[in-house]
């Protein structure tokens, strides 16, 4: 069963002091995919991906990680995996290729001159081989810090929030390297705060929330479980309730209205709404309207949704 | 070779190539003790009973332990760099043996010691500073000088793990510029007020200047000191081997605490 699974969690839990951290995280990473795990700041995240990577021991519970049990196995786990985070940084006194040099050394690659430089060339590196890190732009540092988690083909990669802070062109880099990886078989845990980062590069999600999975499931299914907000913007603030009565109508949700922003919004899950159809049933109606649209959920809708499922305690969104 | 020594040996060429890559740094660390020499020596030394040249050999051996003592500040600062900027983390994931990144980091500084005390020797040579005793007996005080450092550089080590922020163990690594002024390092303590005088004897820096002037012949062991002053190579070892006793196995069991 464990060989299978990258990482496989049960019961974590960590305290720090009176606050509890982790209460319970339950993982389970199919080899060669890439899971996201998904929450706001404090969801216990960050502390969910240090446990994993050996740098905290957990007070109860177990996780083996690429087969290997994390507290009496540790050094194999750490022969195995990648990590890279905003705290596990490369050294910024060193240059780009000391610093893939000295992992290497210490991962004891054979060659490691000549791995450090095929990294460099592999992730654009070359042109800030020779300079200090600590010089680097954000991305270029998050590339390097990434290149520096690779020298020895780790079986699991750890990315804590690889692109928080990078331009699109950087996150973009980033992400495909990502892609690179997962072709090449290496499952990647990865923790951010975008629901689109997630989107575009995990095969399944773990919405972590108050020190747990609060839900799992591919992107798609989370997005169809929260479903797409229909929005429409009416010229006169006397249109609202018509508005909304359609909206009702059409989605099935409670629509909520924004009278100063003459804005009626509701959730829908079903995916045979088009805008075409709300414009044209709006219209019907006689509905003044100004701007119309259908729009994916965002992480906030998805967060707010799902967590308060999960707190509620059903077990409907994991259909 | 062992894992340790390995990993040891990998790190200690990292700490090496950051000080490389920092010239500055090292000039300045490197002249601060000459600079305090001719300052000390010429400024401080034209006031005092003692004739300059002689205070200046008095001075020497003071300034070399001082210098050695600052292991503290410098293991204090580059260990809390490491915590704070994330590269401890870093290397706590990889297969590294979990005793070689503060092995390697006291033995970097080990070599800039060594390679540093040079210069220093010999503008104390140019100063009126002699070897007056032995060869035999003042490569042994250079030895004693070397072992301090390093057993200072654990308690640094382990301050600088222990460390809230970056910043926090600067200024505390800045004040211990205040120890060496509660010993003999720079000035007799015989004139002080005897509760003074006896912290000051039981201050480490004290035991291993009085060594270091003795195994090189610049100056008596004062006669009626506290034992560490009385036997001072005695309890100059006693001193290191308290020091590296305590220090180092907390400073790794901190580093590798999961």
């Amino acid at each position: 069963m464990t060989s299978t699974y990258a990482v496989l969690s049960e019961g974590l839990e960590k305290r720090f002091g009176e606050v509890r951290a982790l209460r319970g995280l339950d993982l389970a990473v199919a080899e060669g995919t890439v899971c996201g795990l998904l929450g706001p700041n404090g969801a216990g995240k960050t502390t969910a991906v240090r446990l994993l990577t050996t740098l905290l021991r957990p007070d109860t519970g177990s996780a083996r990680v690429a087969g290997h049990d994390l507290v009496r196995e540790a050094a194999e786990v750490r022969r195995r995996i990648g990590v890279t985070g905003q705290y596990a940084s490369v050294d910024g006194d060193l240059t780009g290729r000391e610093n893939l040099r000295l992992f290497a050394r210490l991962h004891r690659v054979r060659g490691p001159a000549a791995r450090a430089d095929e990294l460099l060339e592999r992730f654009g590196l070359t042109e800030a081989a020779d300079r200090p890190a600590s010089t680097l732009s954000g991305g270029t540092r998050r590339r390097l810090d990434l290149a520096a988690s690779l020298v020895r083909h780790p079986q699991v990669l750890f990315l804590d929030e690889p692109t928080t802070g990078l331009d699109p062109a950087g996150r973009a880099r980033i992400w495909d390297a990502v892609r690179e990886l997962k072709s090449q078989g290496t499952t990647v845990l990865l923790t951010t705060q975008y629901l689109e980062e997630a989107d575009q590069l995990a095969d399944d999600i773990a919405l972590v929330d108050h020190g747990r999975v609060a839900h799992t499931g591919s992107p798609a299914e989370l997005k169809a479980a929260v479903g797409a907000q229909a929005v429409a913007v009416v010229a006169d603030a006397d249109a609202l309730p018509g508005a909304a009565a359609v909206l009702d109508r059409l989605t099935g949700a409670r629509p909520s209205l924004d009278a100063e922003r003459r804005t009626v919004a509701a959730l829908t899950r079903d995916t045979t709404l088009t805008l075409p159809r709300l414009v044209r049933e709006l219209d019907a109606a006689g509905v003044p309207l100004l701007d119309a649209s259908i729009r994916p959920p965002t992480l906030d809708d998805v967060f707010l949704r799902l967590t308060d499922r999960a707190v509620a305690g059903t077990a409907e969104v994991a259909a | 070779m062992s894992a340790l020594a390995y990993d040891g040996t990998v790190l200690l060429g990292r700490q090496l190539r950051r000080l490389r890559n920092n010239p500055g740094l090292v000039i300045l660390t490197q002249t601060m003790p000459v600079t305090m020499l001719l300052f000390f020596g010429y400024v401080f030394g034209s006031a005092l009973a003692m004739p300059g040249e002689q205070y200046r050999s008095f001075l020497v051996p003071g300034l070399l332990v001082a210098t050695a003592a600052n292991g503290l500040m410098t293991g204090m600062f580059q260990a809390a760099q490491d915590v704070h900027r994330g590269v401890t983390d870093r290397l706590r994931t990889l297969p590294v043996s979990r005793a070689a990144v503060p092995l390697g980091q006291a033995a970097a500084d080990l070599v800039v010691t060594a390679a540093g005390t040079v210069p220093f020797l010999l503008v104390g040579l140019l100063v009126g500073w002699r070897v007056e005793g032995s060869a035999a007996a003042a490569a042994g005080a250079l030895g004693l000088l070397l072992l301090f450092r390093f057993a200072c550089t654990w308690a640094g080590i382990l301050l600088g793990l222990l460390s809230r922020s970056e910043e926090a163990a600067g200024q505390l690594g800045s004040a211990t510029f205040m120890l060496p002024l509660l010993s003999n390092a720079y000035i007799p303590v015989d004139g002080m007020p005897g509760w003074l005088r006896a912290l000051a004897e039981w201050n480490p820096i004290s035991a291993l200047t009085t060594a270091l002037r003795d195994l090189f012949g610049n100056a008596p062991v004062p006669s009626g000191a506290a034992w560490p002053v009385a036997h001072p190579v005695a309890g100059s070892l006693v001193w290191c081997a308290v020091l590296i006793a305590v220090c180092a196995p907390l400073a790794v069991r901190r580093y590798a605490r999961a």
